[in-house]
């Protein structure tokens, strides 16, 4: 009994980490006004590069650190269009989310010339600070914490944060202010896309050691809804995060544990993280109120 | 009837930029991963259009993307970015080959895939207006659930007792006579040019599409005029879920030779996707979708003569697609480029 508790604590910790990495970063982003929903495309590619990264150089750490700087190199981009051309902000993210599934499909039997899938030598994944009979708990998991309970000092106690949500409350004020709009705007969806990058290539170097081109499996829109959950606030998605990691976790396990799949198809299981997603997102609509300006590119009159 | 070429001519040339902005991207990655640009286009628009077969293969697989870029080009029109055609078409494809068993004739399996259509789209059509729920996250759950729960019954409720690669098949009295013999382009062809055309008239020809087009354009107009917009939302999802309900139908009922779907859902997976990239490009227009869902066709129907001639994986063509929908995303695109050259 206590061992299961420990095996699914563990696991839910673990799935967590994209899925609040990737909403950490959509909170800030949009409490400055920018939607991007992209993450499920960054939360791809940057597994796939980071999983290069990490076994060119054989340090983890560093695909870790590469995926994030692709995801950083996304988030440009969609800042780029978004903010300073003033483009709509849904299409560049179901462009990047397309692009990726091209990127991943295409780079796994081009860079390693195996059709479908490339498993990560075990080598090249993070070691564990905790180690149980019954899972191991990466250390990413306190990192992925560290990062939401700074990130909402930053956004709810500090003049930057202030003026993080202001451009995405109130741009026109925020500029009359002396606030540079574009500029706010662009980096805080910067930040946002680097965290979700830190995320992908946690999925491949670390979690599940694999690059598939389903990998991030709808991670990006779950941490989305996530975001709703929590209402825009970094602590909460943490919370939200947690819940949906153990659904998420729950879904992997089955999935490969031939004892519960006699019971019951893997296939019911597997779509669980989404139908509560789902379920969550339809029961708390309406209670929670997105940034003011969020999702409407601001231009100077 | 005054036509407006400058309105129909901006769009056009800022399709045709994204799309040569896609193809240099690809080629420039192509480069980068040691293959030959030239070589493996060229393979590409040869296998494509080289030949009358590339034509009738080009054709074919445009069918299918044709129907699902209809699914979004409609939620479009409407102010929804309705990503849900992937799950739905394979519940099309399910619903033709149960009705086709059940009753062998053509008619009843595109029935299936509209009835299948309508029924799996009602859902975020539904959480849409009552609970208000985001249609991007809703169709993307939904995408997912339907791959598992379609995987489900492909597995074990309808696989094929004499080929594991496949399931049960679409009986010989409900497929579409082929157009050209030996390749795969059967007359499900002219289903989804009919279906474009029937989307256009609906949508500038009758009030129900006005009222669509105006909810889309602006809500609070629209409601000013009297206009319901949950209305038009729930009709937007349906017509948009006959569409690729039909997709999927018309896949196992004129794509030879399978007549079923194949292991792992692989011939009727990711239509859906490239439906989204053939509207945006075709400006969520019914008629700029049959000839972007024909340029996308080729690009399906090409990659595989370039991975056969070129050694190209052909999943490439999928990535040039998405460098093509992030181009299409910048506004102003020619304006852009204009400034640019002027420099």
């Amino acid at each position: 009994m206590i061992e299961a508790v420990i095996s699914t604590l563990i696991g839910a910790l673990t799935a967590m980490v994209p899925l609040v990495l990737t909403s950490v970063g959509a909170v800030v982003s949009e409490r400055a006004g920018v939607v991007n929903i992209g993450y499920e495309g960054i939360l791809l590619m940057s597994a796939f590069f980071g999983a290069i990264f990490a076994e060119i150089t054989g340090s983890p750490w560093i695909g870790l650190l590469g995926g994030a700087f692709i995801g950083m190199l996304l988030g440009m981009l969609h800042g780029f269009i978004t903010v300073y051309l003033k483009g709509d902000h849904v299409i560049p993210g179901i462009g990047v989310n397309l692009l990726a599934l091209g990127v991943v499909a295409f780079g796994i039997p081009a860079y390693w010339g195996t059709a479908g899938q490339h498993q990560v030598p075990t080598n090249f994944r993070v070691t564990p600070i905790i180690n149980t009979p019954y899972g191991s708990l990466s250390p990413m998991v306190l990192v992925t914490i560290a990062i939401a309970i700074l990130t909402h000092w930053v956004l709810f106690r500090t003049p930057l944060g202030l003026r993080i949500r202001a451009v995405g409350e109130n741009p026109e004020a925020a500029d009359a202010l002396g606030i540079n709009v574009e500029r706010y705007r662009f980096l805080a969806t910067v930040y946002g896309a680097t965290l979700a990058g830190l995320g992908g290539a946690f999925m491949s170097v670390d979690w599940l050691g694999t690059v598939t081109k389903q990998l991030s499996a709808g991670r990006g829109f779950i941490a989305l809804a996530n975001m709703v959950f929590s209402g825009w606030n970094p602590l909460r998605a943490l919370l939200g995060g947690f819940i949906f990691g153990f659904f998420d976790n729950l879904s992997v396990w089955v999935r490969t544990n031939p004892e519960v799949q006699r019971i019951i198809p893997w296939q019911f299981v597997a779509t669980l993280p989404y139908l509560v997603t789902l379920i969550i997102v339809a029961g708390i609509i309406g209670k929670v109120r997105p940034p003011k300006a969020d999702g409407k590119p601001y231009k100077r009159e | 009837m005054r036509v407006d070429i400058k309105g129909f001519a901006k769009p056009l040339v800022e399709s045709l930029i994204a799309i040569v902005i896609g193809i240099v991207v690809g080629g420039i990655i192509l480069a980068f991963s040691g293959y030959s640009p030239v070589k493996a286009y060229v393979a590409l628009f040869d296998g494509a259009v080289g030949s009358k077969y590339g034509w009738a293969m080009t054709l074919s697989a445009a069918t299918p993307i044709i129907l699902t870029a209809l699914t979004f080009g409609i939620g479009a029109r409407t102010g929804l970015f309705n990503i849900g055609g992937e799950g739905t078409v394979y519940f099309g494809a399910i619903a033709a080959i149960l009705l086709t068993n059940l009753w062998g004739n053509i008619l009843m399996g595109l029935l299936g895939g509209i009835i299948a259509g309508i029924a799996w789209m009602a859902i975020p059509a539904f959480l849409k207006v009552l609970r208000g729920v985001n249609e991007v996250v809703s169709t993307i759950m939904l995408n997912w659930m339907a791959y598992f729960i379609a995987l489900y019954i492909v597995l074990q409720k309808i696989p094929n007792p004499e080929d594991p690669n496949k399931t049960i098949a679409v009986p010989a009295s409900a497929r579409f006579p082929i157009i050209m013999k030996g390749s795969e382009l059967s007359w499900a062809f002219a289903i989804s040019v009919i279906a474009a055309l029937i989307t256009y008239y609906i949508l500038w020809h009758t009030e129900l599409g006005y009222e669509l087009r105006v909810s889309g354009y602006n809500e609070r107009a629209a409601r000013y005029g009297g206009i319901n917009p949950k209305k038009a939302v729930i009709w937007s999802f349906l017509l948009g879920g006959i569409m690729s309900g039909l997709a999927g139908a018309t896949e196992v009922m004129g794509r030879p030779p399978s007549y079923a779907i194949s292991q792992g859902m692989a011939n009727i997976y990711g239509y859906g996707f490239d439906g989204i990239g053939v509207s945006l490009v075709g400006r969520n227009h019914p008629l700029g979708i049959i000839f972007s869902g024909i340029f996308f066709g080729m690009l399906k129907a090409g990659a595989t003569a370039m991975q056969i001639e070129a050694g190209v994986p052909l999943e490439m063509v999928r990535m040039v697609q998405g460098v093509i929908v992030v181009a299409v995303a910048v506004p102003g695109l020619l304006d852009l480029l204009k400034r640019v050259v002027r420099k």
